[in-house]
């Protein structure tokens, strides 16, 4: 008996609906997010992540309804981002029935927000969202707003800060792969999840299944996130759990 | 029709729970209140519970809700989830040491972190996600789950798995721990059944259909 792995097929959304990216252009649209939600519930998803990608204030409304919606329908582990910047930000989104939200910029420009989050909402629900870019040979680099602005940040110094000051969970996307399905980058995802004790997420080029069980292998991810390849019907949550058991890994079947 | 409180003392996601029993119990009204008299009133109640222990409790103490807990939890089903089942024993560790509501013997405490566990691979902590349940206790509240079911758990204190007679629920996480309690017309869960999936769903269904009897 041991700890699953987990699976986290990731809804980025824009206006109302499913969209994906590639290197955060080029959107693609793949439907309804409640529908898309209601669907990877029953493949077996052992969390949901959805995150506003447009983070404007209309957007963020919408965003509220689709929290609410999904957790009248969905009863697995609900993570929402994107442009959370306050404490009642969270609260808002909590109360609307996400179990966990997820904190990017607002942490850089603020990393007291975190310290205050985690202290007023408990670890548990507080997700610090680390975008980083490689910029050396085993240096990684912090960038916010969607990749565009660098932080001058490293990005393994960052995560730990991050563990302090009362982060529970850190999802961790590798920029240079995000959309462009050639794997996670490994040394990243090891670098960061030996770094600290709390879970890391391993996000940013999912592209075969195999990619996925490396995250777990190679890169001591404790979930993994995907988006375009469920999107899009390549692969079911089903088929991704059987590859990663097959290579030894603990998944909840 | 019977009535089911969702104690709300101002901590901890209420909605979640809510919207689960309402899923599987639709004949059933769902309440989330504060009100003493309306929790008195229910024929069953729920203590869910999030965050920092000393938090709960004192929100608990100031709303009034400690006291009634010990009331309404002798003579009908209440079901405590997750810092709602901590509650419920004598003693945490976190935040330097909070006394609970003590229905139950035993002491909440902190996993350690940065272990290694069988397969050398760090426990990470907060003990987060789904891990497998061995029920210890023949319960109307596993009925229809199998045995070994996963469950979602998402907590850094666990209670140790003693005494053995008030254990429903055994999980394993670095050490074996109590990932349910049971006495009387109390269960108590660690995990979140709300977000527990199928296996979740069918312990709440459970739940609102038990008598508080064995």
């Amino acid at each position: 008996m041991a700890l699953a792995k987990r699976i986290i097929p990731c809804l980025d959304v824009d206006k109302g609906r499913v969209v994906k990216g590639v290197n955060f252009v080029g959107i693609r649209d793949a439907g309804d997010p409640v529908e898309v939600a209601k669907r990877y519930n029953e493949q077996g998803a052992d969390e949901i992540t959805m995150l506003d990608i447009t983070a404007t204030h209309e957007g963020r409304e919408t965003m509220v309804d689709t929290v609410r919606a999904i957790a009248g329908q969905v009863f697995i582990p609900l993570t929402t981002g994107g442009g959370i910047r306050t404490c009642e930000d969270i609260r808002t989104m909590l109360n609307a029935g996400a179990d966990k939200v997820s904190i990017n910029s607002a942490a850089v420009r603020n990393p007291a927000f975190v310290s205050e989050a985690s202290e007023r909402f408990g670890a548990q629900c507080i997700v610090v969202a680390i975008d980083a870019k490689q910029t050396g040979p085993e240096q990684w680099e912090i960038f916010t707003h969607g990749g565009r602005k660098p932080t001058g940040i490293d990005a393994v110094q960052w995560a730990r800060d991050m563990e302090d000051r009362g982060a529970g969970e850190i999802l961790l996307t590798s920029m240079d792969r995000d959309g462009v399905k050639t794997g996670f980058d490994l040394a990243l995802t090891r670098a960061v999840a030996d770094a600290v004790t709390i879970p890391v997420i391993a996000s940013g080029g999912v592209g075969t299944l195999e990619h996925l069980a490396e995250g777990v292998l190679q890169g001591h991810a404790d979930a993994v996130l995907a988006a375009s390849i469920f999107h899009f019907g390549e692969f079911t949550v089903p088929q991704a759990k059987q590859h990663m058991q097959n290579r030894g890994i603990e998944m909840r079947l | 029709m019977s009535t089911i409180a969702v104690i709300d003392y101002g901590m901890g996601n209420l909605h979640s729970v809510a919207k689960a029993l309402e899923h599987v119990a639709p004949e059933q009204t769902i309440i989330i209140t504060g009100d003493r008299a309306r929790i008195a009133d229910a024929e069953r109640v729920v203590l869910p519970g999030v965050g920092a222990m000393r938090d709960c409790i004192r929100a608990m103490q100031e709303a009034g809700v400690a006291e009634l807990v010990h009331e309404v939890s002798r003579d009908r089903p209440f079901l405590g989830v997750c810092v709602g089942m901590q509650a419920l024993l004598e003693h945490s560790t976190e935040n330097g040491g909070v006394d609970a509501l003590g229905l139950f013997p035993g002491q909440v405490q902190r996993f350690e972190s940065g272990l290694i566990d069988a397969n050398g691979a760090p426990c990470k902590v907060p003990h987060m996600g789904w891990n497998q349940v061995e029920q210890t206790l023949d319960h109307p509240l596993w009925h229809g789950i199998d045995n070994g079911s996963r469950f979602y758990f998402v907590h850094s204190y666990y209670a140790r798995p003693e005494p053995a007679e008030q254990v429903a629920g055994l999980c394993t996480y670095q050490v074996p721990f109590a990932a349910a309690i049971a006495r009387d017309s109390v269960f108590a869960t660690q995990f979140h059944p709300e977000k527990s999936a199928d296996a979740g769903l069918q312990l709440y269904r459970n739940f609102a259909q038990w008598d508080g009897r064995r």
